[in-house]
């Protein structure tokens, strides 16, 4: 793996660095060389509290919490597990929480931190742990099963423009990285036993489908009922921790709320649905 | 017998390896037509490599341009791959690309629109026209879920976190397949009359690439220990666009896109160098001429502070940067802290993409092991000597598809898959837990990042006959390291025990594109030899085939087919002008 | 009717956390910004005087209803309208299950484990269609305000500019930025398309959705605005008509 840190390599670029100066450039290079604390929350399958170790890292420029963990990994504990796959904030695989915050590792910038105290990195606290900083999310892949699948109109003609997809497009780009799931205080803590709820991520992906301009289900109902969507209290951590900067709560949870409001609980609502109003 | 039950075999019409685009693909053909489908992949459902394509999804829809047609689109092909590419492969691809992304639709994709109602496409290097099928620069990603959620609906049966180590074969046949499990580090076996071998690319054998940690050329190495023949290997995409700084997301992706919606190529002096190499098409040359124009001008001491070229979009308003560019902007912002709507980007080419690959028919993407299949970046044959940026994703879900439909076919044809010889089984089970028993072997860390430098130093851009030697030699002991190679711990999650796998797998294939980089004396495409820098009009008659026999690499050339008269005709015509 | 759902949530040890910043500010600010307007928005509803003074009427008054009979203060026969948009406002909701509720007190902060219920309970599953029901009587309140605020304008038939007259515009302003960020006036202005071009008056419903939009992202900063610009036009009136300061003629 190329991309454990490399402190030689990083001082000669930046020593290399002439010409134009940037400002960040020259902070970073100040900064290369330095040791900082890593602390890192291990633990074999099922161990919810875990132990804290620390370990010594060497900092390079523009280093990432994951660079460090990887780091760790190839020069002190060979067989510390994380989870990770691209290394560019597309895939969501390297969730998990960095001074209590739940994050990407990979697009946590230790630049930003205050070095000279400990930083800490444990695994996602919503989920049972199988190693390290390895989680079981598999119970979010069971909730994806049951969502209602897109279903292609055919009553009209394949021809919609740009401001008809915005919506769904907006929860396409969700990475499932499942950092909403972690942090949303109805899933967190809930180890094995996950109450009747979809979670974030799920309201996202109902809500990308039933904002689709040619689907032919309607999710609401679902949602309504064994989705759990009323036991969302709107609190809006999951759109705080978002790494794809999707606006859950505003633009996916509130809005299947109100359409269960329209489709269900008010009743002025019913009586312009019964007038001809479309059904959605 | 008794060892196969002790194993409890799963047993399914179809395994898929892999679970990207083309394998989600296959898939989702091969249950519809009627096959029981197992998709074992390597990471989370959903994170395949695929996501991380960025700028688009050729097919010649002609939704924007209406020149556009499959003929312009093969010629495009079959010119951006110098020639080298499977006809068949590009004629099928070219023709059936626009089908596909209709199925797509219907299955809930949602791609950018244009004005008229229908899909947008944009223009990228060699296409002739506006032709990308896109999301912003997240179509990778808009096609995988796409996929996931059909084949969610598919009801198939998907291991996530599982990684395969050997096709399981009885008389000459594919019968399954071993492997094990990531998270929990135990033994399995899945028994299948037909495998898919969809697994991606390779480009972690290389220190700077775009790759994921997941292309350590597993399916080609697995493929090769089971007989299968691998195809034009000496030909490695450099992107010529990959993040220079920080080191830490060095090689990380820039797409194409950038290039494609303005963007403009500097060196270190202001010049936009691309006029020297290119006149007519500049920074919109094919992806082969732009990487090596980049390496050329940091070689030649026209760099940029980091060492590589200027690509700035700057010029365009912030708002349009935002909208088409969205995550170029976010990741420029998160890693380099630079606001690409102010300030040019660093890029210098990175390892991106293997043409060559497991080889295969081009009607049914069988290879010449039977009931072995392959397609994707795995399998070889579209791209001849340089893929065009945008056929990626259209040769997944073509290819994908015909071989989904070709191992259901085969599948349900032949009688239930014999039971996997128990020697096999225990052969498998033994190589892969040979590392928990090398105590005193080496860290494979640190070999797979010394295969990675070397490959980089000695097999990259620009190759010559005394370094590539020097590569085979290095080779051989790093073959050694790898083949010693040790971990430790428990086997839960190990990185180390994963890794250890790993390396044997990459210097496998690392071995036959240096061979097959020895053989071919000339320049083609990605493939780019200085001791011979002229193209050979008798080596675009040849395929370079790889084959290992009783444990020892071979590499011969292989003739391929001759171009039909009618195709020549379509490459023969007017507007087939663009420069090579 | 659907059925009330219970989940079990929280950790043993309340506020269990890793995270190394000061987490309780947050909620802390809110609980006591939400009390100190609680506390002064109270008073100035009941005490029932100093709610005018020249052309300039308190939003607490306004519109301004009192039949001889009633033996309390008039703020009573408007004041509920508001109070209930805001309490059943999506933002606020937010602000105070966090600061009074502690549900969660703050993002992987622990609350205490407990029986959950969230928004599904007998009381709290109305909140949402409650919320379109003020929110329609509020868009009346918010025209009569408006009015006030030209009123504002007319010093004994003539044209003038008062500081109080700033402070009327102003507040009116910020009040209407604040409703139209409404959740639920986005989703019936459009958030409940599912396709614009295909829905009748598409277009002017996708302009009205944009424009709306842009407001629902100011939303919590405007319910802060909006709520302390009330409490601050009753203050100053109010100090107007005690005497106790001098509004400063502009114009």
């Amino acid at each position: 793996m190329s991309t454990q840190a490399a402190p030689e390599d990083a001082t000669s670029a930046t020593t290399r660095y002439e010409g134009s100066v940037r400002d960040e450039a020259l902070r970073a290079q100040a900064r290369t060389g330095r040791t900082f604390t890593l602390r890192i929350n291990r633990g074999e399958h099922g161990d919810s509290a875990g132990r804290w170790e620390s370990y010594d890292v060497e900092l390079a420029a523009g280093m990432v919490v994951l660079d460090a963990v990887l780091f760790v990994q190839a020069k002190h504990a060979p067989d510390l597990a994380v989870r990770w796959n691209c290394k560019a904030a597309k895939c969501g695989s390297c969730a998990a929480e960095v001074n209590g915050r739940p994050r990407l590792l990979c697009k946590t910038r230790l630049e930003d931190f205050n070095l000279a105290e400990p930083v800490l990195v444990q695994p996602m606290q919503t989920f049972v742990r199988i190693k390290d900083l390895v989680t079981d999310v598999s119970w979010n892949y069971r909730v994806n099963e049951k969502i209602i699948p897109f279903r292609a109109r055919t009553d009209r003609p394949w021809k919609f423009y740009q401001r008809d997809v915005e919506k769904a497009q907006e929860m396409r780009q969700c990475i499932e990285c499942f950092l909403c799931q972690d942090v949303c205080h109805v899933l967190r803590y809930s180890g094995e036993e996950k109450p009747a709820f979809f979670g974030p991520r799920f309201f996202v992906r109902a809500a990308g489908l039933d904002f689709h301009p040619m689907d032919a289900e309607d999710r609401v109902g679902q949602l309504r009922g064994e989705g759990g969507i009323g036991l969302c209290n709107i609190t809006k951590c999951c759109t705080e921790v978002c790494p794809a900067n999707i606006h859950i709560t505003d633009d996916a949870i509130i809005p299947e709320k109100e359409r269960a409001v329209d489709a269900f609980d008010d009743p002025f609502r019913g009586i312009f649905r019964r007038n001809g109003a479309p059904k959605p | 017998m008794s060892v196969a039950l002790e194993y409890h075999p799963f047993e399914s019409d179809v395994i898929v390896v892999g679970a990207g685009g083309a394998g989600l693909r296959a898939a989702i053909e091969a249950a519809a037509s009627g096959a029981s489908v197992t998709i074992i992949c390597k990471s989370l459902l959903g994170k395949a490599h695929t996501i991380m394509a960025e700028g688009g999804m050729a097919a010649a829809i002609g939704a924007v341009d209406s020149r556009d047609n499959w003929q312009v689109h093969f010629r495009d092909t079959m010119s951006g791959g110098k020639y080298l590419n499977n006809w068949r492969m590009a004629e099928l691809h070219a023709k059936e690309a626009p089908a596909e992304i209709e199925s797509l639709e219907r299955w809930g994709a949602v791609f950018d629109r244009n004005d008229q109602g229908g899909v947008m496409q944009r223009i990228f290097g060699g296409h002739t026209y506006r032709r990308l099928v896109q999301v912003g620069d997240r179509t990778g990603l808009e096609l995988i879920r796409t996929l996931q959620d059909k084949a969610v609906a598919s009801k198939l049966t998907v291991f996530m976190e599982h990684t395969v180590t050997k096709i399981l074969l009885r008389d000459g046949r594919v019968c399954g397949i071993a492997g094990y499990e990531r998270e929990w580090g135990r033994f399995r076996v899945w028994k299948a009359p037909a495998v898919i071998v969809a697994s991606g690319g390779i480009g972690r054998i290389y220190s700077v690439t775009s790759n994921s940690w997941e292309g350590t050329a597993d399916g080609q190495a697995i493929a090769l220990e089971a007989g299968a023949e691998l195809m034009d290997m000496e030909f490695v995409q450099f992107h010529p666009t990959g993040m220079v700084w920080p080191q830490s997301v060095r090689g990380v992706l820039v797409t194409e896109a950038v290039r494609a919606e303005g963007g403009i190529l500097t060196n270190a002096q202001g010049e936009r160098f691309m006029e020297r190499y290119d006149p007519k098409r500049l920074e919109l040359s094919t992806r082969d001429v732009v990487a090596r124009s980049i390496h050329t001008e940091v070689a030649e001491g026209r760099g940029s502070p980091h060492g590589g070229a200027f690509l700035s979009i700057a010029h365009k308003p912030a708002e349009f940067i935002k909208k088409k560019l969205p995550s170029m902007h976010d990741q420029f912002m998160e890693f380099a802290k630079v606001d690409i709507t102010k300030e040019p980007m660093e890029v210098y080419p990175t390892t991106h993409y293997v043409m060559g690959g497991i080889r295969v028919d081009a009607e049914t993407a069988a290879t010449n092991v039977p009931g072995l299949y392959a397609a994707g970046e795995a399998s070889a044959g579209l791209h001849g000597a340089n893929r065009l940026g945008g056929n990626s994703l259209s040769d997944l879900v073509v290819f994908g598809r015909r071989a989904g439909f070709a191992a259901a076919q085969y599948a349900l044809a032949q009688a239930p898959a014999p039971d996997p010889e128990p020697a096999q089984i225990i052969s498998a089970e033994k190589e892969m837990l040979e590392p928990f028993a090398l105590e005193d072997g080496e860290n494979p860390f640190t070999v797979q990042e010394d295969l990675q430098k070397m490959m980089m130093e000695y097999v990259g851009v620009f190759r010559t006959e005394a370094q590539l030697l020097e590569a085979r030699a290095k080779l051989q002991s790093l073959q050694e390291r790898a083949s010693r190679t040790r971990a430790a711990g428990s086997r839960l999650y190990n990185a180390m025990w994963h890794a250890a796998l790993d390396v044997r797998n990459m210097v496998r294939i690392a071995g036959t594109i240096i061979e097959s980089a020895l053989l071919r004396k000339e320049s083609r495409g990605a493939h780019s030899r200085v001791d011979y820098p002229d193209t050979s009009q008798e080596l675009q008659k040849v395929n370079s085939v790889t084959r290992r026999l009783d444990g020892t690499l071979t590499v011969r050339y292989v003739e391929r087919p001759a171009l039909p008269a009618e195709l020549a005709t379509v490459l023969e015509a007017k507007d087939a002008g663009v420069p090579a | 009717m659907k059925t009330t759902l219970v989940a079990h949530v929280g950790a043993p040890g309340f506020g269990r956390t890793e995270r190394r910043d000061v987490w309780w500010l947050e909620p802390l600010w809110a609980a006591v910004g939400l009390a100190i307007f609680v506390a002064y928005s109270t008073w100035a509803a009941l005490v029932g005087n100093n709610f005018a003074f020249g052309p300039y009427q308190s939003p607490f008054y306004s519109p301004y209803f009192k039949p001889p009979w009633w033996p309390l203060s008039a703020s009573i026969f408007v004041l509920w309208i508001p109070l209930g948009f805001r309490l059943s406002c999506y933002y606020y909701r937010k602000a105070y299950y966090r600061a009074y509720f502690l549900s969660p007190p703050a993002c992987a902060v622990s609350e205490p484990k407990h029986e959950y219920t969230g928004e599904t309970g007998v009381l709290l599953r109305w909140l949402p269609v409650v919320h379109r029901w003020f929110l329609y009587l509020s868009i009346l309140i918010l025209i009569w305000l408006w009015v006030d605020a030209i009123r504002a304008f007319d010093f004994d038939g003539s044209f003038g500019i008062g500081v109080g007259t700033l402070v009327m515009l102003l507040n009116v302003v910020l009040l209407t930025a604040f409703t139209l960020g409404c959740h639920a006036l986005r989703s019936l202005v459009g958030g409940n398309v599912r396709c614009f071009s295909c829905a009748p008056l598409g277009n002017a419903r996708y302009g009205a959705w944009r424009f709306v939009t842009r407001f629902t992202g100011m939303h919590p900063w405007m319910a802060w605005f909006s709520l302390y610009s009330v409490a601050l036009c009753d203050l100053y009136i109010r100090l107007c008509a005690m005497g106790a300061i001098t509004d400063l003629r502009i114009v």
